[in-house]
């Protein structure tokens, strides 16, 4: 009683300033909109150039926008793949790329001194601007996939998940592996890449964000530096909605693991979507706070099924995932999946408790800080508000915008957006079905 | 999420970062680190850093899988599981609720060498976080309903983790080959036999002996005051009773005499080798130098795509779809300096072993050049600036340090040490240490992926 007091006390007077970084942003003359936030405190500078430059602009060539990204630096201006990597390192500077669905991105870290910062900017500029895509660091990177997909096929958890997805998205371009299909790269030529490329990698379907240790007027030397090699072109078009599942589907896939590999998914919902805040929150009582989440007492801690239970919605352009997994013994997934089910239907059914509800709400907003507490963190949420456009306050009002939620926001949204009749069942693992 | 159980396997298998070149340390920090002891014997290192309202604590004790024996493996991975299992103060799932209120994070890693607890949360409410750790370090309810399901959880954690991956599977049978007495070749989550046959007794034993305030080391880095953090540790820690704690057995491995292979054979696409040649760490080193210089010699490889392996077994000649090389300095018995690969399309696993042998021989037979080795001291010195936007990752490597047997001030003279490395002092320690005679060589040998022809690695007796 006594110490349910003092946190009560702590939490209404000791309330931490709830200090979102300072962000300002602008647009360069060619159109590449740009997000900084100036943080003195180290001597670096984290840019992260983002592309809507995902595996849903793949366009039937599955595994294209994953392959024009890796090979950005493989070759660009007068350097090839060596060069590159050794123009980085040689001033420890840590460049970075990667695809999902919707965002591809291109990443550097460095040291702000001049002497380090300028040699791997140069680089970083020919790598975006100006890459070679060279015809055998094409081939290599293409028999490289061929690897990648087999070390998905003999993953039990990778296979579930790509099974899911593409049973929840059937024909939309979120249904395919970013990774592609062994057809689809067989597919794939070099000029594939290169018309990709010079679509996509273009200023007005790019974000640029910058933190770090650098003032205003030397962040935007430096976004015209990038913008200015980049044509201005047109942002990529809207992404076609994401249909609705008709009915409840369970998919068993046999593998030799002793564990099956469960998800439970459906269209969940799409950045800046309305009910993006009850959502959330919601989901953070459900299977999103780890220990404190109803699934992961349910499967976890009361049963002992499982390692790792856990749910969320992945918000993306159009309605990304809401997924809930769990591993389990394979003679015992039925009894997971039951178990995991249930909890959905009931916190669907009935929403939250008044007493879970304050310990969430105390949860999110006093872990506010936290999630802004590095410049790695601020510089993908930088990346993040602007590829999706989010309002500039999104952090400076993340919690407002978290406390305005009630219980009945929290059930009526639920109640309306997630189905547990109408959801896909993936489950790998455990001998062919007699 | 509760356990990195298998951090030191990631840290070897990942092979990228060497643990010391992380240390973030400059000189200026030494004045914002700050170090004292709790009469009761309690270490604690506090290091200011105050660029956002947040902090870390982390209780680190002297701990881990290789402080086990035979018969007992994983039992301090499953001790730190109940450690979450509530006290009479603050029972069942009380802890996590606390901390989860208070806005926090917290979770706790097993390792070889340690068994470590942390929350991260607003700077205002440390207070609140020692009062629930300093509790559990003595008064922890152990009970077995509790623990039957909670050792469940740690298999299926065992399963996912090692049964199910293949490569795993591997590196499990490779620590295991290449160590014949050090406890370094169990793993750190247990053997599933061993797991099975634990009893509460046993657990209740194992807390007793090793979690006391004299054999734990509490970090804190943030946005504190240190004298602040001072008062809080002796009200919360200070007034734990010291206890006497025995410290464990030596048990240095033997000197190898010979190469040794194992092979595992495991349903997978993929081929896989592991390569590990014995080495001395900083704490067993006869010559100082030496451990800096493997580290330097594993950034030559592995430093980046400009580094040997990627520039020539991945590009180059192409033998490798992937290829690491790693070594931690930091252990507190003498370890590994590894290698591991996996096969280009259409190469053979005897190829991707004789190529990373190719570049071990030639890091013996002709000093690395000027420009290798000033790549590898450029990564260093930036890594030590890029490091501290991480408090979390400042309070590994001082808890790291410390619980090993080595000095958390340490990591202020890394680079230093690093930048002293000379190609010469380079070549010296691939001569002496990574050669046939120190080396293990582990293949994995794939099985076809067959539902109904599942591999029995233990006899059934578990269901």
């Amino acid at each position: 009683m006594i110490l349910r007091l003092t946190v009560l006390l702590l939490a209404l007077i000791a309330l931490p300033a709830q200090a979102a970084p300072d962000i300002q942003h602008w647009t360069t003359d060619n159109g590449l909109r740009v997000y900084y936030v100036e943080a003195p405190e180290l001597p670096m500078v984290d840019l992260r150039l983002v592309f809507d430059a995902g595996s849903a602009r793949d366009g039937g060539r599955p595994g294209l926008a994953r392959m024009t990204n890796a090979l950005l630096a493989s070759g660009a201006g007068d350097w090839d793949a060596d060069a590159i990597a050794e123009r980085f390192e040689s001033v420890g500077a840590q460049y970075g790329a990667g695809a999902a669905r919707d965002m591809a991105w291109v990443s550097l870290r460095s040291l702000n001194d001049l002497d380090w910062f300028e040699p791997a900017l140069a680089t970083f500029l020919a790598v975006v601007q100006a890459p070679r895509f060279p015809a055998a660091d094409f081939e290599r990177t293409r028999r490289q996939a061929f690897v990648a997909l087999s070390r998905q096929a003999q993953d039990p958890g990778e296979i579930a998940s790509k099974a899911l997805y593409e049973a929840v998205y059937g024909d939309h371009p979120y249904a395919h592996p970013p990774l592609g299909t062994r057809e689809s790269i067989e597919g794939l030529a070099r000029g594939d890449l290169v018309a990709f490329h010079a679509r996509h990698y273009v200023a007005r379907n790019g974000v640029l964000a910058i933190v770090g240790d650098l003032d205003r007027p030397a962040a935007e030397a430096l976004a015209d530096r990038v913008s200015a090699g980049l044509a201005a072109s047109e942002p990529a078009p809207a992404l076609p909605p994401v249909p609705t599942l008709d009915e409840a589907r369970t998919l068993r896939i046999p593998f030799p693991s002793e564990q099956a590999h469960v998800y439970l998914g459906a269209p969940g919902m799409s950045r800046g979507d309305a009910d993006y805040f009850a959502l959330y929150f919601g989901n953070h009582m459900l299977g999103g706070s780890g220990f404190t989440s109803r699934l992961t007492k349910a499967v976890r801690v009361e049963r002992g099924l499982s390692y790792s239970v856990y749910s969320y919605f992945l918000p993306m352009a159009q309605q990304g995932p809401f997924l809930a997994g769990l591993q389990t013994r394979v003679d015992q997934a039925e009894e997971a999946v039951e178990v995991a089910r249930e909890t959905l239907a009931t916190f669907v059914a009935q929403g939250p408790a008044a007493e879970e509800y304050r310990a969430s709400l105390a949860n999110i907003t006093g872990g506010f800080p936290l999630r802004v507490a590095s410049n790695s963190d601020i510089v993908q949420y930088l990346a993040m508000i602007g590829f999706y456009d989010l309002p500039l306050d999104y952090l400076d009002r993340f919690t407002d915008r978290i406390e305005a939620v009630t219980v009945a926001d929290i059930r009526d949204a639920f109640a309306r957006r997630l189905d547990p009749e109408r959801m896909i069942t993936v489950i790998v693992g455990g001998p062919e079905a007699e | 999420m509760r356990t990195k159980a298998l951090l030191a396997v990631l840290l070897a298998l990942s092979l990228l970062v060497p643990l010391l070149s992380a240390a973030g340390e400059t000189g200026r920090s030494i004045e914002d680190t700050h170090e004292f002891i709790l009469k009761n014997g309690m270490k604690v290192v506090v290091k200011e850093d105050h660029r956002a309202p947040v902090v870390v604590q982390q209780v680190w004790y002297k701990v881990g899988s290789s402080y086990e024996y035979g018969g007992i493996t994983g039992i301090s991975h499953v001790l730190e599981h109940m450690m979450f299992k509530g006290t009479s103060r603050y029972p069942n799932g009380t802890f996590s609720e606390v901390i989860a209120e208070q806005g926090g994070r917290e979770n706790a890693f097993t390792s070889r060498d340690y068994t470590a607890y942390y929350q991260v949360l607003a700077a205002d409410r440390l207070e609140i976080a020692m009062r629930l750790e300093a509790d559990r370090m003595r008064n922890l309810l152990m009970r077995e309903d509790d623990f039957q399901r909670e050792r469940a959880v740690v298999q299926e954690e065992r399963r996912l983790r090692t049964e199910d991956n293949p490569t795993a599977l591997t590196y499990e049978r490779f620590q295991a080959t290449a160590y014949l007495n050090s406890p370094y070749g169990d793993p750190v989550i247990g053997w599933m036999q061993d797991l099975e046959s634990l009893t509460l007794d046993d657990l209740k034993a194992w807390y007793d002996r090793w979690y006391a305030p004299n054999n734990a080391t509490l970090v804190v880095v943030g946005d504190v005051d240190p004298d602040e953090v001072r008062r809080l540790a002796r009200r919360y820690y200070g007034t734990i009773r010291a206890r006497e704690v025995a410290p464990p057995k030596p048990r240095q491995e033997v000197p190898q005499q010979g190469e040794r292979r194992v092979t595992v054979k495991a349903p997978a696409e993929l081929p896989y080798v592991l390569l590990g040649y014995k080495v001395p760490v900083v704490l067993s080193a006869e010559t100082e130098w030496e451990p800096y210089a493997l580290e330097v010699l594993a950034g030559v490889l592995d430093g980046g795509s400009s580094a040997r392996l990627s520039r020539n077994l991945v590009r180059g000649r192409e033998i490798a779809a992937s290829a690491g090389a790693g070594y931690n300095a930091a252990g507190r018995l003498e370890g590994l300096f590894m290698l591991d690969g996996t096969p280009a399309p259409g190469q053979p696993a005897a190829a991707i072993e004789a190529a990373l042998r190719d570049e071990i021989r030639a890091l013996r037979e002709a000093p690395v050049t000027g420009d290798e080795i000033e790549r590898v001291k450029a990564q260093v010195v930036a890594g030590e600036i890029y490091q501290r936007d991480s408090i979390q990752h400042q309070a590994m490597v001082i808890g790291t340090l410390e619980t090993v047997g080595l000095d958390w001030r340490l990591a202020e003279d890394y680079a230093e040490r690093i930048r002293a490395v000379t190609p010469e002092q380079v070549q010296a320690v691939a001569r002496k240490y990574l050669v046939d005679d120190r080396l293990t060589v582990a293949h994995l040998d794939p099985q076809p992926i067959d539902p109904d022809n599942p591999p029995s690695r233990f006899d059934g007796h578990l269901r």
